[in-house]
């Protein structure tokens, strides 16, 4: 599997081109931003009825990188769900399909914004979660110190000779890692944006996603 | 209402005026349900249309909307009611005239609403909001007549398609709607007419006299045409010794770009300051009507325009009409002509300028054609399916509706008069519930079934976002460009997002006919600077890029045959000739193909002559096969001639690609994965309403607001492959950019005869190719490789100053 390895706050992880973080050490996936039934809440709020099988599409990706890591723990990094009536409304073949994934380790939601409160999933619902040095949270909190979180659905674009390559990325520097949005229906806030430059050191990296993961200078 | 009254006699008479016949004869015909009028520009061809609603008013006086008019632009609906108003008016009738269009303040129309005109004068995509409202019914009651104004230009286009069922709705309402049609001169008038005409209605087409022959010849220049490009700088004096002998002069482009670049360069050489102004669609309202203005006084003598211009638009005495570049298609040609001299009846005169070589011999094909009277163009096929599921969304939005009816109503328009009611069904499936073989939304369906079987909106909220969404043409998404410390002032024009991304400021680049310097980015709008720099970059925009027809294209091979070319002029000659001496020129039943280096990439020039859709195909399929054998291709651009493909390998043997077995193998999984299909389905989807429009506002708020079109693409080919949009975009792609047909045909004419040519540069019939727009990005190897080359070098420059990165695994 294709992986981009480097170091964060001590800690030697994995960034995979499918947007997920591994964690070899603490046998750990993570997953940020999956955003599941996000077409079942679009279609509720403004009537549009996008294709309803991207909560198919993210739990196949999901679980084609729980087969390759094979982790004792995975944390999802809040906004699981687009909403929890979303939520209620996964269909009983997935709900199955996700208690599946989970037998056999521990699984991990953290809150987000989209999703607070308790699920009804198997699990630890957590409002953040510390393995080792590294603290697991939503949304980057200032001045946080070896916090991985996502939210921001970071993305990063690279020209290569008059081409314009853009795609989902990982964000790092020395004491944060921001994770991108792993579910299928997710758009990307550009890591030039004000937001995510005043959020990340000047030296921070950025790992952009794809067949063969790219680490690159963040682009601003 | 046969004879004209004497109110009309008199005031033909005052202006020296007698009837036309085929005015007269539209009047005998008044009360046919469906009546097409082919005129040329100036043949008093608005008066036609006009006559027996202004007869049948100054008889019968009377309140409410009786007729409506519909034009293919905004700006020829306001100057229609200029140029009606002046004889009501004078015979003082009591009609009120008024303009509905996207640029109407809203007060004006809700008045419109409540208290509609005698004539209303409007747009495709106006009606169509008039008609998804629930007062339609009122508003439109006892309407008599409708005009469609410049039918030809909407009849090949889904705006067209979008007007004919939106009348449909119209004829339900008032079942006595007499339809007109008004038409330049086309080659199947019986195609419009059958688009027209409610199905099956007879439609009776009246010819006005074409009047005298126009007067075209190929200007003729000192210097030669550039080997390549488009922008016909070379031509410049002798253009301004045109406008000096010319009253007022038409100078019209195939593309936005090209005029400002022309309107640029012709200002740096008007020492005599003449009064010159430039129109195209991507200058703000404000500009435009500026120039209008300006134009309707006579204060200009020249305007450097585009398509839109194109319509019949009455600007004055246009008394030349030059046309720079190829004009791609005969009968566009012999239309624009039709602009110059709207005296009846003197010949029209016109020029052609090609920009380049290649273009010179294009424009001699085409005035040969165009002396022999043949016009070109391609038959359409049926109603395309994604403005039938706008259509439903926007009758529904109307009011509850009944299917079998709607159905009925739909297939009395021509273009769908053959749709077969499971396919109706499926749109409006797809309407209610997306339509997916997974069952899902049954909570939240756009449209439900009420208890007696009519279908409506289930939150009646949702009939604003549809009204938001009507309309049929696909803008790029595009960004306002404003002078900084200007905010309250009039924005310039707009450029396209994708070339914003590309500038950092201090770039320059022309807008308007001025070159400004990029500053930043504030709240979506482009802040800029006046910059005097002498070699801006230019906007891209995303104007009509038209096609040259098939016609065209086989003169112009055949005209390759000639052993000298005595019609050309040297220069031209001459580079054919050295192309025959470096390369070859291409030779009916051979494919020339070409192989040099380039840019820094090798570069393969296929000679097909396939029509641009035959050659965007076979560049599709072309670089699909050169991926397959390693050969790392990045992209192609397609031309009417041929296809040129760049990537970082070299074809050394081009025989293994042509192999039509194995291009047609590959066509049905080939299609489901490219760009163009993206691009078709982004079009689709967004006209069938599964999208929103991208609003401003929306942009303006959007974190991860809106997520790509492709996405949804992909997601419904892995787990929806028959899914109706899916459909609808392989249909839209083979009647559009896929002509696989055409490629079948041409390897059936080669049949395998390939002469390979290597070079160590461009060759002469190639470089113009290098410069064309449209370029379409092949996303596979090239791409890793390029992403894995760059990233080395940026980390590189980056020192490792930072963190330090361990190597990858």
């Amino acid at each position: 599997m294709n992986s981009h390895v480097f170091t964060f706050a001590g800690a030697t992880l994995n960034a995979l081109g499918s947007g997920a973080l591994w964690w070899p050490e603490e046998s750990l996936l993570c997953v940020s931003d999956l955003h599941l039934c996000k077409s079942e809440r679009v279609a509720r709020r403004s009537g549009q009825s996008l294709p309803p099988y991207e909560t198919r599409d993210t739990l196949n990706r999901l679980t084609s990188d729980v087969a390759h890591t094979k982790p004792k723990v995975v944390v999802c990094l809040g906004d699981s769900f687009d909403d929890l009536t979303a939520a209620a409304a996964l269909s009983e073949a997935e709900r199955l399909w996700i208690t599946r994934l989970q037998a056999g380790r521990r699984w991990i939601w953290i809150e987000g914004n989209h999703d607070p409160g308790p699920i009804a999933f198997g699990g630890d619902h957590l409002r953040e979660a510390k393995f080792g040095r590294l603290i697991f949270r939503h949304i980057a909190q200032p001045d946080a110190m070896a916090e991985i979180s996502g939210h921001y659905h970071p993305k990063a674009h690279v020209q290569a000779r008059g081409r314009r390559i853009s795609r989902p990325a990982f964000l790092y520097d020395t004491e944060r890692l921001i994770l991108p949005a792993y579910g299928t229906y997710t758009g990307g806030l550009r890591s030039n944006s004000t937001v995510l430059e005043s959020l990340m050191d000047p030296k921070a990296l950025a790992i952009l996603t794809g067949p063969v993961p790219t680490c690159v200078p963040m682009p601003r | 209402m046969q004879q004209l009254p004497a109110i009309f006699e008199d005031w033909f008479h005052a202006r020296g005026w007698s009837i036309h016949p085929h005015q007269q004869q539209m009047l005998a015909r008044a009360n046919d349900p469906a009546l097409l009028l082919i005129a040329p520009t100036g043949g008093g061809k608005t008066l036609a249309g006009f006559l027996p609603t202004l007869v049948d008013l100054a008889q019968e006086p009377r309140a409410g909307l009786h007729t409506l008019y519909i034009s293919p632009l905004k700006a020829l609906a306001a100057d229609i009611r200029r140029n009606l108003t002046t004889p009501v008016t004078e015979m003082g009738l009591p009609i009120r005239i008024e303009d509905r269009t996207g640029d109407t303040p809203a007060s004006r129309k809700k008045r419109q609403r409540a208290d509609p005109p005698h004539i209303l004068l409007t747009t495709p995509e106006s009606l169509a909001l008039l008609t998804s409202y629930e007062d339609a019914p009122r508003m439109f009651d006892g309407l008599k007549r409708v005009v469609v104004d410049e039918i030809h230009a909407l009849a090949n286009s889904k705006r067209g398609d979008q007007l004919m069922l939106a009348l449909g709705r119209l004829q339900r309402l008032c079942p006595d709607l007499r339809r007109v049609g008004l038409s330049a001169t086309v080659e199947d008038p019986q195609a419009i007419a059958h688009l027209l005409a409610r199905h099956p209605d007879p439609c009776e087409i009246l010819f006005a006299d074409p009047g005298p022959a126009p007067d075209i010849s190929m200007l003729t220049t000192k210097e030669a045409p550039p080997w390549a490009g488009g922008n016909a700088a070379y031509a410049i004096p002798a253009v301004l010794e045109q406008l000096r002998q010319h009253k007022t002069t038409l100078i019209f482009h195939n593309t936005r770009a090209q005029a400002e670049i022309f309107f640029h360069n012709l200002w740096l050489a008007n020492d005599d300051g003449l009064p010159i102004g430039i129109h195209h669609g991507s200058l703000d309202r404000e500009q435009r009507a500026r120039v209008e203005a300006a134009m309707v006084r006579g204060d200009l003598r020249a305007i450097v325009c585009t398509g839109s211009l194109d319509l019949g638009i009455d600007w004055g005495d246009v008394d030349l009409v030059i046309q720079i570049g190829a004009p791609k298609n005969v009968k566009r040609l012999v239309q624009r002509i039709g602009r110059a001299n709207h005296r009846y009846n003197a010949p029209s005169k016109a020029l052609l300028v090609p920009a380049n070589r290649f273009e010179v011999v294009e424009c001699v094909a085409a005035l040969e054609a165009a002396k022999e009277g043949e016009l070109d163009g391609d038959p359409r096929g049926e109603g395309p399916r994604d403005v039938l599921c706008q259509h439903i969304l926007i009758v529904a939005a109307a009011g509850p509706f009944d299917a079998d009816e709607l159905y009925d109503e739909v297939t009395t328009v021509g273009a769908y008069a053959h749709l077969s009611r499971a396919a109706f069904d499926a749109c409006l499936e797809f309407c209610a519930t997306g339509g997916y073989a997974l069952r899902a939304y049954d909570q939240w369906q756009r449209l439900q079934r009420r208890a007696d079987g009519k279908w409506q909106l289930r939150d009646p909220r949702a009939a604003q976002k549809i009204r938001m969404n009507i309309g049929t043409i696909q803008d790029t998404d595009t960004l306002k460009v404003r002078l900084r410390r200007n905010r309250g002032g009039k924005p310039l024009g707009e450029i396209e997002e994708g070339f914003a991304a590309s500038l950092t400021p201090g770039d320059t680049f022309l807008i308007g006919g001025q070159i400004v310097r990029y500053e930043g980015l504030r709240e979506m709008t482009v802040e800029v600077s006046r910059n005097a720099a002498k070699k801006p970059k230019v906007a891209t925009f995303a104007g009509t890029k038209f096609a040259t027809s098939t016609q065209l294209s086989a003169r112009v091979v055949e005209m390759f045959q000639q052993e000298t070319w005595p019609d050309l002029p040297r220069h031209t000659a001459d580079w054919l000739k050295l192309q025959r001496d470096v390369s070859k020129l291409p030779e009916p039943g051979r494919l020339l193909v070409e192989s040099f280096a380039h840019d820094g990439r090798e570069q393969t020039a296929v000679y097909g002559f396939a029509g641009r859709n035959g050659q965007q195909t076979l560049g599709l399929l072309l670089t699909k096969r050169m991926e397959d054998l390693g050969l790392n291709p990045m992209g192609f651009v397609a031309t009417d001639y041929a296809t040129l493909i760049w990537g970082l390998n070299r074809v050394e043997d081009p025989a293994p690609l042509f192999d039509i077995d194995v291009l047609q193998e590959g066509l049905e999984t080939w299609l489901a994965g490219n760009a163009v299909m993206k691009r078709t389905f982004r079009a689709s989807a967004t006209i069938a309403g599964l999208i929103q429009r991208n609003t401003p506002s929306a942009r303006k708020s959007g974190r991860q607001a809106t997520f790509s079109s492709d996405i949804l693409y992909d997601t419904l080919q892995k787990y929806d492959p028959e899914h109706l949009l899916l459909k609808i975009t392989r249909e839209e792609a083979l009647r559009g950019l896929v002509d696989f047909g055409r490629i079948e045909e041409m390897a059936a004419r080669i049949k395998g005869r390939i002469d390979h040519v290597t070079l160590s540069r461009v060759s002469p019939l190639a470089a113009p190719m290098l410069l064309e727009m449209g370029r379409v990005p092949v996303k596979g190897a090239a791409e890793e490789k390029l992403l894995a080359d760059e990233a080395a070098r940026l980390m590189e420059s980056a020192g490792i100053s930072g963190i330090a990165p361990p190597p990858s695994s």
